[in-house]
């Protein structure tokens, strides 16, 4: 959607979403910003691109009933499905990010405190364009250890 | 106090979907704000507008929209934009224009004609603007970004789709009582949890409308005031238009994403008690001095989280104020005796003026049906899109 924000051509477990940090002051910027560092009390180092933690905790979440205005990218003629709305907090960067659900979750299936990873997604497609962005979905409970 | 300024008067055109110009509307409300204070538009030395977009024009105006309806004059102009504190801007420009000795009579005026249903960004194509990147990116509407508060407040202190509707019901109440809100019908807790969802768990009665509307403040210099006859009038002791602190670190409208608190651990106190915090330091007073308060009800769930902001409760505990009726009228501390948004709608540029109408008809006594017993000290508390904070003190 936006050029450098998450990860391209890697796969599901590669996936991340790209951040900046501050030279000086390692404060995290999400969405990136390369131009200067927004906290006052640091005279300015060098933004570097940083991937952000692949997971984190449900901050809180929501939904969208209604179908939203441009400039989001809907085909009035099909109905509307509601997408779930996720603010996910990530520890290591302190910060909490917004973002779709992955299809098909529904706000039932979320619980703030929970936790989530990002995985690929596609925001809206055409004939010619997929326009791809980031979903959140709940990590999968680890499977049963096995004993011999 | 030196800095007090006094409310000559004030004016609104009622609220609703009119489907006329916002400079009708705009005109209508200063015309009764000056017949309120009993001079003549000629009189007016600055005007100050708060900003709305006009059709076919590509920008922002509004002062010498007015003034030249009324009838050029000459007066100083000014034109505010600050989002939802544009109008608490043009209230806070015409008292530093009357502190300093600019002008010694300053109108405030803001209006709008609102779009139906939710608000949007311009159009093209904007990706260095936050707003428009957040329904680009997210298709996260202004609702979208209510319900997410609204679910984090049930989660961290067990308040209920119930306790939002009974905010709803209450502010139902007071606007049935005022002739300028839009809305002037009485709710049940069983209307609100009957609409329809909008942004799991608000439904469509928890979100407040758009309409048109329009509201103006008379401002002038105690001295001012006096020379007209107005010995005890409404003063304003404090606003504040503060911005955030870094890091920023609760979610907020239109932001994708908090600051880091990586370098800067967060302040203990939130923007929104921040803006209330400015003004109850300029005006020194506290929250058990006021007598009542406006604030900013885009959904119900985030009235509760005012009261905490504003310092009525501690935090966690703005459910209970509502359950007990402490903040209904004829509660301890009536909060949105107007009505409020809910009542009313959002006209974005308006809404901070006519929070500061609210206050000085409920301070001279002349609310009516709504009116606070003996009310002595009132605050409004706003907050507008991209760091602009707003909260007016006005006493008697
Ligand atoms: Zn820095």
């Amino acid at each position: 959607m936006v050029a450098g924000w998450f990860t391209v051509d890697t796969d599901q477990e590669d996936f991340r979403l790209l951040g900046t940090r501050c030279s000086a002051c390692a404060s995290v910027f999400f969405p990136r910003q390369d131009a200067f560092c927004r906290n006052p009390a640091c005279q300015g180092g060098e933004p570097a691109e940083v991937p952000l933690s692949k997971r984190g905790r449900v901050w809180s979440y929501t939904d969208s009933r209604y179908r939203p205005p441009a400039p989001y990218m809907s085909d009035p003629a099909v109905a509307w499905v509601p997408y779930t709305l996720v603010a996910v907090e990530l520890a290591a960067e302190g910060i909490v990010v917004l973002g779709q659900a992955a299809p098909g979750l529904t706000t039932a299936d979320l619980v703030v405190g929970m936790e989530v990873e990002v995985v690929p997604g596609v925001l809206h497609e055409d004939a010619e364009t997929a326009w791809t962005t980031w979903h959140w979905q709940p990590v999968p409970a680890a499977p049963a250890e096995v004993r011999s | 106090m030196t800095g007090d300024v006094a409310v000559l008067g004030a004016g609104m055109h009622p609220w609703g979907k009119w489907g006329r110009s916002f400079v009708e509307y705009g005109t209508v409300a200063a015309r009764a704000a000056l017949a309120d204070a009993g001079i003549g538009w000629q009189e007016v030395q600055s005007v100050v507008g708060a900003d709305t977009v006009r059709g076919g024009y590509p920008g922002y105006v509004a002062g010498a929209t007015f003034a030249q309806a009324l009838g050029w004059q000459g007066a100083r102009v000014t034109s505010v934009y600050a989002a939802c504190a544009s109008g608490a801007q043009a209230v806070n420009t015409a008292r530093a224009q009357i502190l300093s000795g600019m002008a010694d009579v300053a109108l405030v005026v803001g209006a709008d004609a609102a779009p139906k249903g939710f608000f949007a960004p311009v159009g093209g194509d904007r990706p260095d603007d936050p707003d428009w990147l957040r329904f680009r990116v997210l298709g996260a509407t202004n609702p979208a970004y209510f319900g997410l508060y609204a679910r984090r407040r049930m989660a961290l202190y067990g308040d209920t789709v119930e306790d939002f509707g009974q905010v709803k019901v209450k502010n139902a109440a007071a606007g049935a009582l005022n002739p300028n809100a839009r809305y002037r019908r009485a709710v049940t807790a069983e209307d609100v949890a009957a609409s329809a969802v909008v942004a799991d768990p608000l439904r469509l009665l928890d979100i407040c409308a758009t309409s048109d509307g329009a509201a103006a403040l008379v401002l002038c210099s105690m001295e001012f005031a006096r020379r007209h006859g107005a010995a005890n009038p409404v003063r304003i002791r404090a606003v504040s238009t503060v911005t955030p602190t870094f890091p920023k670190a609760v979610l907020d409208l239109p932001d994708i994403a908090t600051d880091s608190t990586v370098a800067v651990a967060p302040s203990p106190d939130s923007f929104r008690a921040s803006i209330a915090g400015a003004a109850y330091e300029e005006a020194g007073v506290g929250p058990g001095d006021l007598s009542l308060a406006e604030v900013y009800d885009l959904s119900t769930a985030l009235e509760l989280e005012w009261y905490e902001d504003i310092g009525l409760c501690g935090t966690g505990e703005g459910a209970k104020l509502v359950q007990e009726g402490a903040t209904a009228l004829g509660g301890r501390i009536p909060v949105n005796a107007s009505g409020g948004l809910a009542s009313f709608g959002e006209a974005v540029p308006a809404q901070a003026i006519a929070q500061v109408c609210e206050l000085t008809w409920q301070l001279r006594g002349t609310a009516g049906e709504r009116q606070v017993p003996g009310a002595r000290v009132g605050l409004t508390a706003n907050q507008g899109l991209f760091g602009h904070g707003s909260s007016v003190i006005a006493v008697r």
